[in-house]
């Protein structure tokens, strides 16, 4: 058998790039407390618009940011219904789900069979060349890095700034986070547009890089999986670089293993990465002594501020 | 709480308006009902995933093209397979169809339920094997495609390595690994065949990375067994050669695409539909292939010399004639058993038919998933 | 500023009056979806909620509204009970598909027996199937404290490629030419799930469902374990001091509604279903999330809503047939449906008022 770990490594980057994307945005939701199970709508949102607004300016570019807008805008809903409104975050982010796929058909109805303008690579020079490294790390689009950055960028802000310790506080406990006078409901809102934005990131890479096609239903579940690794990477964002390559990983194994003529139970590894989050999540709650690796406290509860 | 009072007329006013429209209703079914053939089609996946059921959609156009206002026709997409489909069907039976086609094997059952309800309503199964006095079953010979697929893929390939992304391990797709195999090995002793289950018809993601495994390992052709073109756009994106499926597929690989097997169900549909028109519909199994024109052979790409283009050409012709058949001996089975002696071409059903076939030839490499 | 003030109460009024507004803005914003798709808004809406109930072969649709509506209010009533307690099962789906597989493989063992005992071990193994599946994130949140929420949607995942590895595996039938199920529930008469009366649609999962309704109503108003529910979710320490044990809580409340949801998968699959297949599952499961709560967790009032959202998936495929449609354009007006129905609960127990401060 001769699997290449090298392109293995460069090609689960490129499978794991949407759903990076979109759990980078969903840790970010959940921290602030909430719960939004529409990442698969707000994904494939952002896959069209993002795919009709390349089309038509020709530009990745121009793609990619109507993507986020688009996936923000639709979060926006949730966040009316979540925020304002005290609808349940679980039925509304069903809701949600089932929205975004039927608009998103209904909007890329046109746009079938269509090519997207192809999307640069990262220009490394030289540094592409090199052996190994030249084709895990240097030779992606600019989308991969971006999300590598995604991650840093959020690791930072909540770890470093005052505003991801205000975020970090309206998720552990928004009733006290009230009373020192955060404006919990306005926090919560930008953090789900982030998430929405982030989401519909994760849907135009789908259908302007890693396919490079509209079709009906495209997500095919990616959103639930972002979902999965935000639980996996127990709300640290490094270990969202980790959890995404490790369920992009799982698939891109298995179908390498295929090709290389070995007779694998595809279902049962399938299986394995929800199993490990499972596992990963138990041992984080079981821990008192790693609260702190737990679920944010407040997440999925209602808050509203005359109470 | 004093409820307002304008709601209150509001929803007064809806329940008048849909009483009244609602009378409305029967009046419309009664136009409805006329001389006019109604033809229901019933698909698995949109009508845009420019594959499976985009080709269907093709075939119900051309009917409504052929005949006009003389006929009808009616569809709904994306149906579940299962109790779903059963009340589609009966919904559209219910509407006065004539003929329902209904294109998915997992409609099969329903199909027969349905028809048991409705004597007078004709149904067309596709790729199933269940027929009834009103359930007439067609498929196509897909496999004579692939032979042909096959040839041209032996020739091209440089890195002898053909990639095949296959959807289920069911006799229709192991029959065309098998074809395709055959024909390419005739015109290229080295070459192999690298396949990969994805256990699915349809998602664009997965079919896109099976496509880049099999790359990764070699392939420097694709060919697929299921519906969406996205292993077609990562061929084009990577520069590798690739067949279109199902549509031609053509705008999304203009460089990789080699040539398509094109479903064409228009000439059985409208000969179908004709039928019914004249009274002359019987029960039926079809099973076309090239002669008839339900599997269509795309464009010959540039790329493919001259003198490939005329022996693809020259095969597609002995199978449409039927000088040639995709299964001629000698040809071993996978674990090197005699299948079919010297000259002797496979029959479509018995032991070892082509209707049940779940065996590779020899020389494929790999197992038939069990 | 637009300002939300708690009512003392939950008002009654507004219970019965919001589901009535959330359709009729649906009808007006779906309306115009319907004319920018070109279509004539009000017979779209007709055919979608009123050509199921009293239209043109209504007869039919009638009993499969009650077909389609049997396995959302069955998985629904058991999620309401843990909703109100705020334990949080959203892996029903998961726990469907469990119960529909061990329930269907119970069946399958037996075959071809023709004993009258088969159907009903089949369901008690579907229940069990779902009660065990739902267990999982039971155990792992008494035990370890896990997130029920996660837990729970992790196993559907691992609940589907289960499916997928069984009927490609051993559930598959032997005479099935390879295709990815299992021999067929309606050519096996005792395990069969048909209807009861022809041409109603009704089978056995549905009048299960309607008496379970009934159960649930029962159990909620007038017995203790329904009075306990209520006191855990509104006051959990007021329930703690009351003798009701959180732990026993939250098995009781995944068990049931794991139990209602695999018994649910196994009507589903020996009946209109009719086969374990990998394209079985609809997405009740999730679908039943959102039933329970516009249900406002209450039976009947999940009865009325899994008979809504029915009504609009029967009238979406007449209208897809009738009016040549998209599928999309009919989840689009669900999708609406639904945000609906959620926003105006807020009605329900806050009032709005118009403030001069800036707090929200």
């Amino acid at each position: 058998m001769d699997i290449s770990i090298v392109s293995l490594v460069a090609t689960l980057i490129v499978a794991a790039t949407p759903i990076l994307l979109a759990a980078t945005g969903e840790l970010i939701v959940e921290k602030a407390g909430v719960l939004n199970l529409g990442v698969e709508g707000m994904m494939i949102i952002g896959a069209i618009c993002g795919f009709i607004a390349a089309v038509n300016t020709s530009s990745p570019l121009m793609g990619f940011v109507a993507a986020a807008a688009a996936g923000a805008a639709l979060s926006f809903l949730f966040a009316i219904l979540t925020q304002y409104l005290l609808a349940n975050q679980v039925a509304s982010g069903l809701a949600l789900t089932l929205f975004g796929l039927g608009l998103a058909a209904l909007l890329g109805h046109s746009y079938a069979g269509i090519k997207p303008p192809s999307s640069p690579k990262m220009e490394w020079g030289g540094l592409a060349d090199l052996p190994v490294v030249g084709p895990i790390l240097f030779n992606h689009d600019l989308m991969v890095y971006f999300s590598i950055l995604l991650v840093i960028a959020v690791w930072v802000f909540l770890k470093f700034t005052r505003g991801g310790l205000i975020l970090r506080a309206v998720g552990e406990n928004h009733d006290a986070a009230h009373a020192l006078g955060y404006k919990v409901v306005r926090i919560r809102v930008l953090a789900i547009m982030f998430g929405g934005a982030c989401a519909g990131l994760g849907g135009a890479y789908l259908s302007l890089i890693r396919v490079p096609q509209w079709t009906e239903g495209m997500t095919a579940g990616a959103g639930w999986i972002a979902l999965a690794i935000v639980v996996f990477a127990s709300w640290k964002p490094w270990r969202l670089i980790l959890g995404a390559y490790l369920f992009g990983g799982v698939t891109i194994l298995q179908l390498n293993l295929q090709a290389n003529g070995v007779d694998i139970p595809v279902s049962y590894l399938s299986m394995a990465p929800y199993l490990v989050t499972i596992i990963v999540l138990v041992i984080m709650s079981a821990d008192r002594a790693r609260a702190s690796l737990n679920a944010p406290a407040s997440l999925g509860k209602i808050f509203n501020a005359s109470h | 709480m004093k409820f307002p009072k304008w709601i209150i007329l509001v929803l007064a006013a809806a329940v008048a308006a849909y009483i009244y429209i609602s009378g409305q209703s029967d009046k419309d079914m009664a136009e409805v009902e006329g001389d006019k053939t109604k033809v229901g089609f019933v698909y698995v996946g949109p009508v845009g995933d420019f594959g499976w059921s985009y080709e269907h959609d093709q075939g119900r156009q051309a009917v409504e093209a052929e005949f006009g206002d003389k006929v009808e026709t009616m569809f709904v997409e994306s149906v579940p397979e299962g109790a779903d489909s059963e009340r589609v069907m009966t919904q559209m039976a219910l509407d006065g169809a004539d003929l329902i086609f209904t294109t998915s094997f997992g409609y099969m059952d329903p199909t027969i339920n349905v028809a048991k309800k409705f004597p007078n309503v004709k149904f067309e199964h596709a790729t199933g094997y269940k027929q009834a006095d009103n359930v007439s079953t067609y498929s196509a010979r897909f496999y004579e495609g692939r032979s042909v697929i096959g040839h041209i893929a032996g020739h091209m390939t440089e890195s002898n390595t053909i990639g095949y992304i296959a959807s289920f391990p069911i006799p229709e797709v192991i029959r065309g690994i098998n074809s395709a195999y055959i024909a390419a090995k005739a015109v290229n002793p080295d070459v192999k065949m690298k396949i990969v289950w994805v256990y699915t018809w349809f998602d664009p993601g997965k079919e896109a990375d099976a496509a880049t495994a099999l790359i990764e390992q070699g392939a420097d052709i694709i060919m697929q067994h299921t519906d969406s073109p996205a292993a077609m756009t990562i061929a084009e994106e990577k520069g590798i050669l690739a067949f279109g499926q199902a549509s031609d597929m053509k705008q999304f690989g203009p460089n990789a695409r080699l040539s398509s097997i094109i479903d064409d169900w228009a000439p059985y549909y409208i000969a179908r539909t004709k039928a019914v028109m004249d009274g002359t519909w019987e029960s039926t199994a079809t099973w076309d292939g090239i002669k008839e024109g339900m599997v269509a052979i795309g464009d010959f790409s540039d790329k493919i010399p001259a003198d490939v283009q005329a022996s693809a050409t020259a095969l597609k012709e002995a199978l449409s004639a039927g000088t040639t058949h995709s299964f001629t001996g000698p040809l071993n089975k996978q674990d090197g058993t005699p299948w079919l002696a010297a000259g002797e071409t496979a029959t479509d059903f018995g032991d070892d038919g082509l209707a049940g076939m779940n065996f590779y030839v020899e020389g494929v490499e790999g197992d038939v998933p069990q | 500023m637009i300002r939300l003030e708690q009512r003392a109460n939950p008002s009654k009024e507004m219970v019965m009056w919001t589901p009535v507004i959330a359709v009729i803005a649906t009808m007006i914003v779906g309306g115009l979806l319907f004319v920018a798709l070109g279509k004539n808004p009000f017979e779209a809406i007709r055919m979608i909620f009123w050509d199921p109930l009293m239209g043109a072969n209504a007869s039919y649709y009638r009993g499969q509204i009650l077909v389609k509506a049997a396995p959302l209010i069955m998985i629904a009533l058991g999620l309401s009970f843990g909703f109100r307690a705020g334990i949080w099962n959203i892996g029903a789906e998961g726990q469907f598909i469990m119960g529909a597989v061990v329930g269907g493989a119970t069946g399958l063992a037996l075959y071809p027996m023709d004993s009258f005992i088969v159907f009903p071990l089949m369901i008690v193994m579907g229940a069990l199937g779902g009660f065990l599946w739902a267990m999982i994130p039971a155990v792992l949140k008494i035990k370890f404290n896990a997130n029920e929420i996660l837990v729970s949607l992790m196993l559907v995942y691992v609940a589907i490629n289960f499916l997928s590895g069984m009927v490609t595996g051993v559930l598959r039938n032997p005479d099935g030419f390879n295709f990815p199920e299992s021999r067929s529930f309606q050519e096996f008469p005792a395990a069969n799930n048909a209807e009861l009366w022809a041409g109603t649609g009704v089978h056995w999962g549905v009048l299960v469902t309607l008496g379970l309704v009934v159960a649930a109503y029962v159990i909620l108003t007038r017995h203790i374990f329904g009075f306990n529910i209520r006191l855990a979710g509104q006051a959990p320490r007021a329930a703690k001091f009351a003798g009701v044990s959180p732990n026993k809580m939250i098995a009781i409340c995944l068990g049931l509604s794991g139990a209602l949801a695999g018994m649910a998968g196994l009507f589903e699959v020996t009946g209109p279903a009719g086969k374990l297949s990998t394209t079985f599952p609809v997405g009740y499961g999730f679908t039943a999330i959102i039933v329970a709560f516009l249900g406002r967790l209450h039976p009947i009032g999940i009865l009325l809503a899994g008979l809504l959202l029915a009504v609009t998936y029967v009238g979406g495929d007449i209208i897809q047939s009738k009016l040549s449609l998209p599928k999309a354009s009919i989840q689009v007006f669900q999708g609406m449906l639904l945000f609906f129905l959620l926003a105006v609960d807020v009605l329900v127990n806050f009032r709005i008022r118009l403030t001069n401060q800036g707090a929200v």
